[in-house]
């Protein structure tokens, strides 16, 4: 902003200034209103939706699924979205670092005098694009379950292998009704396909790109093999 | 609206030629007919009485010059076309003491060890009279400020808020989200079930794969190999007295900078310049921008 525009704008602010109304009453009224709605919006969740508690933490137990808070699904999100190891810290630390010191001296480079945002398309753009990317992410996280959850209804005596392949990491690969990825084949209806033998070969021998899970102790591999030749 | 009766006499918008009676009030009573009363007792005690509290705040404003200071804020101009989108702010600030409040109620009850964390909560849900409706206004109260944050800066970074003379608010206002989300963070293990618990196992590990600092800034949040006593207390100490203090403080600079430049109008809003007054060089500077 060059100076002549900062004393153009001050002047007009002034004048702005001068036809607007006092802070109190006017202003304050509309700040309690809103005020009461917010007031009344957080005694309501507080009452229907309540403060339960989970299970205590158990720190032995490593099927447990986690999952943050909402309002950092999109964090989390984006660990899924980009799938490779060597990306994750990027994916994690390195964008939000750099959004966060983009946000701080947005001030700093976007030093045009005009303030309208149908009048600065880039800024608007990018602001929009921002909402729908992090709104986006947001919604994944909420439906999508963590990279380690596989939240298939099964008959109780498939628990167990179930939480084996949720914690095996599977799911990196291999899609399993909502959950899961696409590199390799899906298992949703893997016995419809393959007989339960094959797929113990499989996980024993770890075909193609796919790691060889011959060190699941035996009853392990049983409970896993039992999950995965009922899905049909 | 008539809230014009609610501001000081002086500080009134004056009435425009054509309004009002011109006559200000009845004629004054003939002093023979009706003379002054003498006051009696009672009626100079009861006066002295509701003097009272105007002689002690006259007090107290001697010694603070306070007054000037308070009617300069209450009474500042706020600019045309000022609207609901700038209540988000107040809204933030009023989200972030239904926190402080609830906050130092369960600060009460709470034990921040990992053997009886989860049994204090359990005893403010279940046995505190409100524990459970306190409990839950913070627990919701936190998702609401987060929300109104957000929305709170997306509405000055839509209407070029952080433009000069305001960068400086806009900065302090990031440092405040940040710090808005260290508190959901610090917060979410406190109440060690196994959401929190695991949530924050993974939330540290993520924090550790950063670059440069991350492994030193997990190593700092765990306190230890583990996850285990040390953190908890020291994710407690971060949440209710190292963030919250500078939260605090931070605020107080964001609300001295909103009262010190003012807030901004809507940036559709172009005020109409007496033409002939603005000096020739400042007439090209808004030319494109003037009147539509
Ligand atoms: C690194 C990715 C990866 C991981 C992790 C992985 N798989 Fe695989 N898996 C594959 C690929 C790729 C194939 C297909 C190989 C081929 O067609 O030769 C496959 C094939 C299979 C098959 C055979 C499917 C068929 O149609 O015959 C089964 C069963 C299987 N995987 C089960 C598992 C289980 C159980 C786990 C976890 C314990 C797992 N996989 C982990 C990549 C992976
Ligand atoms: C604890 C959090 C915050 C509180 C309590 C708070 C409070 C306020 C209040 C009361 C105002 C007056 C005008 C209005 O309400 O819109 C304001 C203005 C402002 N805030 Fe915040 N704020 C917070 C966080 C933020 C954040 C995260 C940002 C941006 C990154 C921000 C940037 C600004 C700016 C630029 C203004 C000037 C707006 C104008 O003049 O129109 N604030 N803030």
């Amino acid at each position: 902003m060059k100076p002549a525009d900062k004393q153009a704008y001050l002047e007009e602010y002034e004048l702005l200034k001068k036809k607007g109304k006092p802070f109190f009453p006017y202003a304050v009224m509309k700040d309690s209103a809103m005020m009461l709605l917010v007031a009344a919006v957080i005694i309501a969740m507080s009452i229907v939706l309540g403060a339960e508690q989970g299970p205590k933490a158990d720190p032995t137990s490593t099927t447990y699924v986690p999952r943050p808070e909402w309002y950092f699904f999109f964090l989390f999100e984006l660990l899924r979205v980009i799938k490779p190891p060597e990306l994750v810290p990027i994916a994690t630390i390195g964008i939000p670092t750099i959004c966060m010191v983009l946000l701080l001296l947005l001030p700093f480079y976007d030093r045009g005098p005009e303030r309208n945002p149908i009048r600065r398309p880039i800024a608007t753009t990018a602001g929009v694009m921002t909402i729908v990317a992090m709104a986006y992410l947001t919604f994944l996280g909420a439906t999508g379950g963590s990279p380690t959850e596989i939240e298939m209804e099964v008959a109780p005596r498939y628990e167990a292998g179930k939480e084996i392949v949720a914690g095996a990491g599977c799911l990196a690969c291999h899609k399993i009704g909502e959950n899961g990825g696409t590199i390799g084949p899906e298992l949703t209806h893997i016995a419809q396909l393959v007989p339960r033998a094959a797929i113990v070969r499989s996980v024993e021998i770890g075909p193609d790109i796919m790691p060889s899970y011959r060190d699941l102790p035996p009853k392990k591999l049983n409970e896993l093999a039992d999950f995965l030749s009922s899905l049909d | 609206m008539k809230l014009d009766s609610l501001i000081p006499a002086p500080l009134r918008k004056p009435a425009k030629p054509g309004e009002g009676n011109g006559a200000k009030g009845a004629a004054p009573a003939d002093l023979k007919t009706a003379p002054p009363e003498r006051p009696t007792d009672t009626k100079k005690l009861a006066d002295r009485a509701v003097e009272a509290p105007v002689d002690a705040l006259a007090w107290v404003d001697q010694r603070t010059a306070a007054s000037g200071f308070l009617t300069g804020m209450l009474f500042r101009k706020v600019p045309k076309g000022t609207n609901w989108f700038y209540t988000l702010g107040s809204a933030t600030l009023f989200a972030f003491i239904v926190q402080a409040i609830t906050g130092v109620f369960l600060a009460m009850f709470y034990t921040p060890s990992t053997t009886q964390a989860y049994a204090s909560i359990s005893h403010i849900n279940n046995e505190v009279f409100l524990g459970a409706f306190v409990h839950g206004l913070h627990k919701w109260g936190s998702s609401v400020m987060v929300i109104l944050i957000f929305l709170h800066m997306g509405r000055t970074f839509f209407f070029g808020a952080y433009k000069y003379p305001r960068e400086l608010n806009w900065v302090i206002g990031v440092v405040l989200l940040i710090l808005t989300m260290t508190m959901a963070f610090t917060g979410y293990l406190l109440p060690f079930d196994q959401r929190s618990f695991w949530a924050s196992v993974v939330g540290i590990n993520i924090n550790g794969t950063g670059p440069v600092v991350g492994p030193y800034l997990s190593d700092f949040l765990r306190a230890g190999p583990e996850l285990g006593a040390t953190t908890l207390s020291r994710f407690y100490a971060i949440h209710m007295l190292l963030v919250p203090g500078a939260i605090i403080a931070l605020i107080g600079a964001h609300l001295y900078l909103v009262v010190k430049l003012g807030t901004t109008a809507p940036p559709w809003l172009k005020a109409k310049k007496p033409k002939a007054a603005a000096p020739v060089s400042q007439l090209n500077a808004s030319a494109n921008g003037s009147d539509k």
